[in-house]
Order: structure tokens, then C-alpha cells, then sequence
């Protein structure tokens, strides 16, 4: 009982996980159609944003869900504007330009901020359950992860913003034409996403520290997720982020972690020949 | 003829991997802004005139020139490549490769950061033989292809008289064979998995064996036998275990659980859980990079740190110590030739120079990086002894059992096996420092069986792994 539990709180933080890091990425990629092979390293800026003002003596909480999305939102906004929107519309160049940011933020950080920034413990003590102890932190990341998700989703569905920017994603031609200065809507989503990954970077440094090229951890998981997750990026990205989460963690738990790591590849990749669109190309259409 | 350009049947000789052209040309122009430029007929090895593609443009001449050195590399009908007839004060060229940019830079640059003041110090106090040292530094920029690049450029157009340098046990194997078939000395200065056993090749870091064999005498007499393996999931973190598996059955011991971790593994809520089911005296860990780092967060996060005692024969070589947060990692057990906190007066003098070159914002140096400042001078003073940069001279002096003195202690080399016998400390973490606990002096190197003799057989070129 005490092992069933433990084993589905696990689970619970490997969905989260990955779906905090994803989220970013499922606005940037998912909705923007913006391929940024930097993600990674807006986390690692997140992260770097977050323990550098920790360490400076900023609240903890303060530099973790403001500062860290704030910087990074900052960055993306730089980086939106010098780069992704001149090369809109050429994917290639736009990969290789991202690509190129993604180096370039790892040389950054390897040679300013260096290898030797003191990390930030997990805040909160640990809860008992029956023989096991499991860290609060754990929850705060669930936690953390399911209210992005929800704030996400409402925004979208029920704000007048949230509208243009599903209105700007769905045909930019028309809704300039209606009156919107997509532009700027897509600038800002841009802005959005990068913030989501600031905040994802932050969340999990305590977990997973922070070094300049802990980035290229986060960011094929994340492609994956949001790929499998198909057209409505934030319920496809959810719901890959469950499948992928489940079947690797599960498989971790029976067998070895480098089964759970195959076993994910293996799902994805049979939910890719199955369902070439992503989840959402057939399921949930209507979603957002 | 020019047996440079015969691209087929070469024996032993690693095929060019195929790759997509995005990717041969983001290499090529890497590798031409590394060598300083593209290739010119002046780049080829001097007894070579001329290369009839130099003019079809810059990126065909590098590509063939690599090709051309490759051939050349795999053709034994050459001279001898040593390091030519000595003149006075002529620089003795010397080759470096270490990874100073990419994912190892971590370690790459401290590895740097100690064999450049090594080299310093040797050209300060009058070079070698009234001759200075040049090196010859590459960037491997962590990637395997260029170890395989530079190591044929140092021996074949640098013709350097040894080549240190490497990180993971993948570049030793990649640059050993090409060092070894190209006659150029290769002195090894990184921890690894141990076993090799090579001529032409020096290690002056320590394996596994002692280390976990002292460690786990360690925990049996604080905390007890049963222990809980975790592991990198390559040769290292593999072999690693078995020695550790030997060594706890040795104890009369057991281990409880054993588990290896691809490199990219940050998850570790399952193990986490295992091990508290488990319960395990002591977990012992082998992690290797970025990603595994995140355990000890995990671990703590659960309170883990607490509760079960954990050990590494890893921890502290990039820096951890000062990155960590001390609630994080205090208490972690580690065994090691170096740490800076040490207290022999050579070590503060030492330590005190270095930081008087590369200030203070370099990390926590331990024993891998420190090597490469041992592994030059342990050459140094083998070429001294022998008067000449010759290889086969310098290699039977260094047989003579050389022994230097530095940071870490005497270091002094093994004739049998290439290896060397070292000062071994056994310390644990406490607030951003390591605390010195025991000292074990004159460690001998791990010698599966006693397989490897080089006194014996020099001939020998294999690679022992423990039969268990």
C-alpha cells in the first residue's frame, strides 16, 4: 500500500516534470510554430536567473516564480525580435539560427557564469509514508506544474488575449485583417512560452541543479513530447506528457532506468507510426 | 608512389563514419578554424611536396589532407617518427589535447589549467635538456572525431615527442592505438576503469580496484556490508561495479542492488524508492556528468541524506563541492589522490601558485585535473634522466620506477604495468570543503591477476578487465 503510493507519487513527478518542461516549448513550437532549438538553454538561463538571485539574497520564492520567467521572457523577447521574426516563414534557417542561439548561450554561460555557481537546496522537509519518505519539494512540482497548465489553458479559452492569439495561430492573414497586430501577438506569445520555460528551469534547479549544458537534458524530451502531443499543443503536450511520463517511470519501477529511458523512445515512436499528427491529430480536436 | 592516397585495404585503420553533408561540412569548418586556418602545402608533413588537391578549394584540401593522414597514419613503410635529430636550443615539440570546449569543458579546463602550469614551470626553471617545450594544444571540443584528427596531426605533422591528455575511457581508446601505431608516446592522467596495459602508454590516474576496495573497508567498519550500487551506464560505471561486487564479496559483503544510468538520466524517483525499500548499509555511486547530478538533489529532497550514508568514487571532479549546496551534499564519502584541502607544505605552495596564475575562480581541483600537472613533470623527469626525448629511451627510464613529488604526494611509476603507485585519501564533504579522514600512503595500482607484466612481455597491448 505504502509502496502503491510512493510508486504513483513518482509517477505524478515524472508526468509533471516533463510536462514543466515541455510547456514552454508547446507554446513556442506548438503554437507558434516557431522550431527553437535553444529551449534547453532557456531553461538553463531560467535556472541560472534563479539561483543567481537566490544566492544573492533574493527571496526564494521571489526569484523563482518571478525573476527566473521574467528574465527569460526578456531573452525571448531579444531573441524574437532579432531573430526568429526575420527569418519567419524559412524553417531551415530558423532551425539553424536557434541552433546556433542554443551554442552560443552555452558558451555564454560556460565562460560568464562558469561552472561554479552555488546551487539552491529543495526548500521544504520530507513526509512519511509508511517505510518510504518522499520530499515535499515533489509536490510543489506537481503543484506547480498543474496550476501552469490550468492558468494556460483558462487564459486561452476564456480571455479576449487569449482569443487573438488562438485567432492569430489559426489564420495570421485573416485576423491582421480583422484588425489584429499579429505581430505583436506573436512576439508576445513568444515572450510567454520563453517565460513558461524560465519558469520550468527554475522550478526543477533545486532537483536538478544547474550547469551550462544541462539544457541538451531537457531539450529532445521536450520535441518529443510536444511533436507526440500533435496540433492543440497544450492538451497534446498534457497528454503526451502523461503517456511518455507513465510508460518511462513504470518501466523504470519494474525493470532498469535505462529501460524506462527505451521505453519511452519505443512509445513515441509507435504512437508516431500510429498516429502520424500527434495525439490531437485524431483525438481532442476541438481542444486547445 | 604516393602511399598516402591509398584509401583501401589499410589494416587496423577505423572507418570514416558516414555522415549527412551538413555535418561533414559543420566538422570540416570546426576543424579548420581549430588548426588555425585551412590546409596549405606548408601544413603537410615536410617529406611531402605537394598534394595534387590543394587547388580545388579550401574545404576539398582539408577533407583530403585528413584522408591523406589517415593513409599515412596506417602505412608502416615509413621512418621512424620521433622527434628528429636534436639541436641545442631547438623547442622540444610536446602535444596536448584536452576537451576545452563542449559538454567535458568542466573537466577539459582544469585539466588544462594544471598541465599548463606544469609546462610553464618546466620552461621557467630552463626547459628540458637546455631545450623549452612547445605545445601543441588541441581542443577536442569533446568530440571523439577530433581526438582521432589531433592525435594523427601531433604525431605525424607536429611530431611531437608525447602526447598527454583525454578524458573519458572512449578518447584513451580512440588516440592509444593511433598513438601506439605512429610510435609516439601517450601518457593518460584521468582516473578510469584500469586494465590497460600498453608499452607505449603511461596512467598516471588511479583505478578503481584500491579505490573501491578502501572504500569499502571503510564503510564496513562505520556503518556495515551491504551495499547499493549505483553506476554510470558505460565502461567505466560498469567496470567500476564489478570491481565493487568483488570487492564486497572480498569483505564478506554483499551487494543489495545495482543499477546503471545512461548518461541522460536526471530522473531518480524509482531508484530513490528501491533503495528505501532495500535499505542498504551504504550506497556507493559512480556518476558520470551533468545530468547524474541531479540525484543528490533528489536524494536530499527526500531526506535521503539523512538517513543512509553515500559514497562516491566520482564526486568532486567537476567542482561539485563549491556548486553543491552543503545541505545537499555534506557527508558524501570520497576517496581520492588530491583535494585541496591536503596538508602537505608542498601542496600550499602549490596550491598558492596555481592560484596565483589562474586566480581563484576556477572551481575545486582534485585528482583528475591535478594529474596532468603530474603526468608532464613525470615525463619531464624521464627525458632528464634518459638525456634524450627518444621514446623508447624516455620509457626505460620511466621504467626505472621514476618518482615525483607534488600537491597530492609522491607519485611513482609502476615498471610492471604503467601505472603508478600514489597517495590515496579517503575524505568526506563538509560545508563546501573536503575533510581529509584517512591517508593510505604509496597505493599500489590495480593489477587484475597480476595479468599485466610490461617488464615481461613488453609487447603487450590489451586491456584486462576483472573476471568476475
Amino acid at each position: 500500500m505504502d509502496l502503491a503510493l510512493v510508486v504513483g507519487l513518482h509517477l505524478l513527478h515524472a508526468i509533471a516534470s516533463l510536462a514543466l518542461i515541455s510547456v514552454g516549448l508547446a507554446v513556442i513550437f506548438g503554437m507558434l510554430r516557431v522550431i527553437n532549438f535553444a529551449h534547453g538553454e532557456f531553461l538553463m538561463v531560467g535556472g541560472y536567473a534563479f539561483v543567481l538571485s537566490a544566492g544573492a539574497g533574493v527571496n526564494l520564492w521571489l526569484a523563482m516564480l518571478v525573476i527566473a520567467p521574467a528574465v527569460v521572457g526578456m531573452l525571448g523577447y531579444l531573441v524574437e525580435r532579432l531573430v526568429i521574426r526575420q527569418l519567419r516563414g524559412d524553417v531551415i534557417a530558423t532551425i539553424l539560427a536557434t541552433w546556433g542561439l542554443s551554442l552560443f548561450l552555452v558558451g555564454l554561460a560556460a565562460t560568464v557564469l562558469g561552472y561554479h555557481q552555488q546551487g539552491v537546496a529543495p526548500p521544504f522537509g520530507t513526509i512519511q509514508i509508511g517505510s518510504y519518505t518522499i520530499g515535499i519539494y515533489t509536490f510543489f512540482v506537481i503543484g506547480v506544474t498543474i496550476l501552469v497548465i490550468l492558468a494556460l489553458f483558462a487564459w486561452l479559452r476564456w480571455s479576449r488575449a487569449g482569443l487573438l492569439v488562438r485567432g492569430t495561430m489559426q489564420d495570421g492573414e485573416l485576423a491582421a485583417g480583422l484588425g489584429a497586430d499579429t505581430v505583436r501577438i506573436r512576439s508576445a506569445t513568444f515572450v510567454l512560452g520563453s517565460a513558461l520555460s524560465g519558469l520550468a528551469g527554475a522550478v526543477l534547479a533545486p532537483l536538478a541543479g544547474v550547469l551550462p549544458e544541462i539544457g541538451a537534458t531537457y531539450v529532445v524530451k521536450a520535441f518529443i513530447t510536444v511533436i507526440s502531443g500533435g496540433a492543440t499543443a497544450l492538451t497534446g503536450t498534457t497528454l503526451a506528457a502523461a503517456l511518455f511520463g507513465l510508460t518511462s517511470q513504470a518501466a523504470a519501477f519494474v525493470s532498469r532506468p535505462v529501460v524506462g529511458e527505451v521505453a519511452l523512445l519505443v512509445v513515441a515512436i509507435a504512437l508516431l507510426r500510429v498516429l502520424p499528427t500527434g495525439i490531437t491529430g485524431r483525438y481532442f480536436r476541438k481542444a486547445l | 608512389m604516393r602511399p598516402g592516397f591509398r584509401r583501401t585495404g589499410l589494416p587496423g585503420l577505423p572507418a570514416q563514419p558516414q555522415r549527412s553533408i551538413l555535418l561533414t561540412w559543420y566538422h570540416a569548418t570546426r576543424a579548420a578554424y581549430r588548426t588555425g586556418g585551412v590546409a596549405r602545402p606548408g601544413a603537410l608533413p615536410p617529406h611531402i611536396k605537394s598534394c595534387p588537391a590543394i587547388s580545388t578549394g579550401d574545404f576539398v584540401t582539408l577533407l583530403t589532407r585528413r584522408t591523406f593522414l589517415e593513409g599515412l597514419a596506417a602505412t608502416a613503410a615509413l621512418p621512424a617518427l620521433g622527434t628528429g635529430p636534436a639541436h641545442a636550443s631547438e623547442p622540444i615539440p610536446v602535444g596536448a589535447i584536452y576537451d576545452l570546449s563542449g559538454p567535458l569543458q568542466g573537466f577539459g579546463q582544469n585539466q588544462w589549467r594544471c598541465a599548463r602550469l606544469a609546462l610553464d614551470q618546466i620552461n621557467e626553471s630552463g626547459g628540458l635538456l637546455g631545450r623549452p617545450l612547445d605545445v601543441k594544444l588541441y581542443d577536442s571540443q569533446s568530440d571523439m572525431q577530433f581526438y582521432n584528427q589531433f592525435a594523427n596531426q601531433l604525431a605525424l605533422r607536429d611530431r611531437v615527442a608525447v602526447v598527454q591528455g583525454g578524458l573519458t575511457s572512449s578518447s584513451r581508446e580512440v588516440i592509444r592505438p593511433i598513438l601506439r601505431r605512429l610510435e609516439t608516446l601517450y601518457v593518460y592522467n584521468t582516473n578510469y576503469e584500469g586494465g590497460v596495459c600498453d608499452g607505449n602508454f603511461f596512467a598516471t590516474g588511479a583505478t578503481p580496484g584500491i579505490y573501491v576496495d578502501l572504500l569499502l573497508r571503510a564503510a564496513a567498519e562505520r556503518w556495515g556490508k551491504r551495499v547499493y550500487v549505483l553506476a554510470a551506464d558505460y565502461n567505466y560505471g560498469q567496470i567500476s561495479a564489478r570491481w565493487i561486487r568483488r570487492g564486497a564479496l572480498a569483505l564478506g559483503g554483499e551487494v543489495v542492488g545495482e543499477e546503471f544510468f545512461p548518461l541522460e538520466v536526471n530522473q531518480f524517483g524509482a531508484t530513490i524508492s528501491r533503495i528505501q525499500a532495500v535499505e542498504p548499509d551504504v550506497v556507493l555511486n559512480v556518476f558520470v556528468g551533468p545530468a547524474h547530478e541531479a540525484f543528490y538533489g533528489q536524494w536530499a529532497s527526500a531526506g535521503m541524506n539523512q538517513r543512509i550514508p553515500m559514497m562516491s568514487t566520482t564526486f568532486g571532479g567537476t567542482s561539485e563541492i563549491v556548486r553543491m549546496p552543503p545541505e545537499v551534499v555534506n557527508g558524501i564519502m570520497v576517496i581520492g589522490s588530491y583535494y585541496e584541502s591536503l596538508d602537505y607544505p608542498f601542496n600550499q605552495t602549490w596550491l598558492a601558485e596555481f592560484r596565483r596564475r589562474n586566480g581563484t575562480d576556477y572551481g575545486y581541483l582534485t585528482d583528475v585535473p591535478i594529474k596532468d600537472w603530474y603526468g608532464w613533470m613525470l615525463w619531464a623527469e624521464g627525458v632528464r634522466q634518459a638525456g634524450t626525448t627518444d621514446r623508447e629511451a624516455v620509457v626505460a627510464a620511466l621504467e626505472t620506477g621514476i618518482s615525483v613529488d607534488g600537491p597530492g604526494g609522491p607519485l611513482t611509476i609502476d615498471a610492471r604495468t604503467h601505472h603508478c603507485f600514489m597517495n590515496t585519501h579517503l575524505a568526506e564533504a563538509r560545508d563546501g570543503e573536503f575533510r581529509i579522514l584517512e591517508r593510505y600512503q604509496n597505493v599500489p595500482p590495480t593489477n587484475p591477476a597480476d595479468q599485466c607484466d610490461l617488464q615481461a612481455r613488453p609487447d603487450t597491448n590489451t586491456m584486462y578487465t576483472p573476471d568476475i
